[in-house]
């Protein structure tokens, strides 16, 4: 178990040392969401009704940023098989990486999106919904994004094929967060939207994990 | 047996060491080897010799359980390795080409992960490390590199010990320390692996020959 948080520590360490890396993706996120006022004009009616959608698309971009050497560093300089030989089983590897990417990335994301919907005129009563679908929201992105970064890891042109892995994937979480907002915003009841979501995060908990560590095993063979 | 003596006492029993049976491998689409049999007693060394490309690399990351056998069957002391190879794991310490390090941390914190403070403090000592442990690691020279890969062996409490050109950019001095490492884990029942084409401090080392 010391091992477990021993490597979340030393992902975030390791993510620090090179803040670039994760920096990026916040800047990323308040970049191309502060593109669609520009390219769709000020208005607020407009850019309030499409606010949640715009948020959750530039979260779901910026949380992909990263993935490509959420292994990828480790498997080209031989952590990755010091990693798995560390008596850790493949899915705790790939469980403290999702977690260590939730905390370098999902985390700040989520503390970015509450200006960055003040910023697109989102309704008042909307912004607790969007937060409240993007915790559990991010979280999955997380998982999702481990599992596709594991199963691309090792292959020609890793970094293509990760999205168009992993954004199908991601379509029901997006679907249902800006729902939330959407909902919030209508005064309609946000619960069954934030359910769903926790339903998604319920089953990727256990699924992801267990599937990512199943293709480290493939990826060092 | 040379460690007789130990294996007596620690009450191990006869079937400790390692033992390989009819092993295989298949590297993209070639069989790199087939039918390969050995044993490794307890506190024993194996070198494995051969050309470039004669399966040296593939048998151990094999033996590491990171490779895939596809046939044969391996064990240490008497429990299946290929069955439970997160278990296995335990139980090895793999030094392969690559070092493994990473350079935004400092020496001592690339170690961090793989034991306590103390313990670091010890094994850095062991490669002569120590005075660098505050240095970040992209300073270091590629023996240096090396010698920290060497210092997570002295580190580790695994049993069997699978080097891959473990002395690969030592110099003399750090090669004579990294015997001392070799002969203490030997000492204590351990065992040892390693693919070379250079001479190391290995003394009645068996030898396989592959390709």
């Amino acid at each position: 178990m010391s091992r477990f948080f021993g490597l979340i520590g030393r992902e975030i360490r390791l993510s620090l040392r090179h803040g670039g890396d994760s920096f990026a993706a916040i800047l990323f996120f308040f970049l191309a969401a502060a593109l669609f006022p520009l390219a769709i004009g000020p208005a607020p009616e407009v850019l309030g009704r499409l606010a949640p959608g715009i948020v959750w698309v530039c979260a779901l971009l910026a949380a992909l940023l990263p993935l490509d050497r959420l292994f990828g560093a480790d498997f080209d300089d031989g952590s990755l098989d010091q990693l798995l030989l560390s008596g850790l089983p493949p899915a705790a590897i790939a469980l403290a990486k999702a977690v260590a990417h939730w905390l370098i990335t999902g985390l700040p994301l989520l503390l970015a999106a509450a200006p960055v919907a003040v910023m697109l005129r989102m309704p008042d009563a909307a912004i607790p919904a969007l937060l409240a679908g993007l915790l559990p929201g991010t979280a999955v992105l997380s998982l999702l994004g481990t599992a596709g970064a594991a199963i691309v890891l090792g292959a020609r042109r890793g970094g293509v094929l990760l999205p168009l892995l992993v954004l199908p994937l991601a379509a029901p979480v997006l679907i249902f967060g800006a729902g939330a907002a959407d909902a919030a915003a209508f005064g309609l009841s946000v619960r069954p939207h934030l359910l769903l979501l926790t339903a998604m995060l319920a089953a990727c908990l256990p699924l992801c994990p267990l599937a990512a560590g199943a293709a480290l095993r493939g990826a060092v063979e | 047996m040379i460690f007789g003596g130990f294996v007596a006492e620690s009450g191990v029993s006869e079937n400790s060491g390692l033992v390989a049976e009819g092993l295989a491998a298949i590297r993209g689409e070639r069989l790199v080897f087939a039918g390969l049999s050995f044993t490794v007693p307890a506190g024993g060394a194996l070198l494995l010799l051969g050309p470039n490309g004669a399966g040296k690399s593939t048998l151990l990351r094999l033996l590491a359980g990171l490779g895939r056998a596809e046939a044969g069957r391996l064990l240490l002391d008497g429990e299946d390795v290929l069955a439970d190879r997160t278990g296995h794991a335990r139980q090895v310490a793999y030094l392969g080409h690559q070092d493994a390090v990473k350079p935004g941390l400092t020496v001592a914190e690339n170690l961090a992960f793989w034991g306590g403070r103390v313990a670091v403090a010890a094994a850095l000592a062991a490669v002569a490390l120590g005075p660098l442990a505050e240095l970040p690691a992209r300073m270091l020279s590629a023996g240096q590199q090396r010698r920290l890969a060497l210092a997570r062996l002295a580190l580790s409490e695994a049993k069997l010990w699978l080097l891959d050109e473990p002395t690969l950019g030592l110099d003399a001095a750090s090669v004579a320390r990294f015997g001392d490492m070799l002969a203490a884990h030997r000492n204590v029942g351990g065992m040892v692996i390693t693919a070379t084409h250079l001479p190391l401090p290995l003394p009645d080392a068996a030898e396989l020959r592959l390709g």
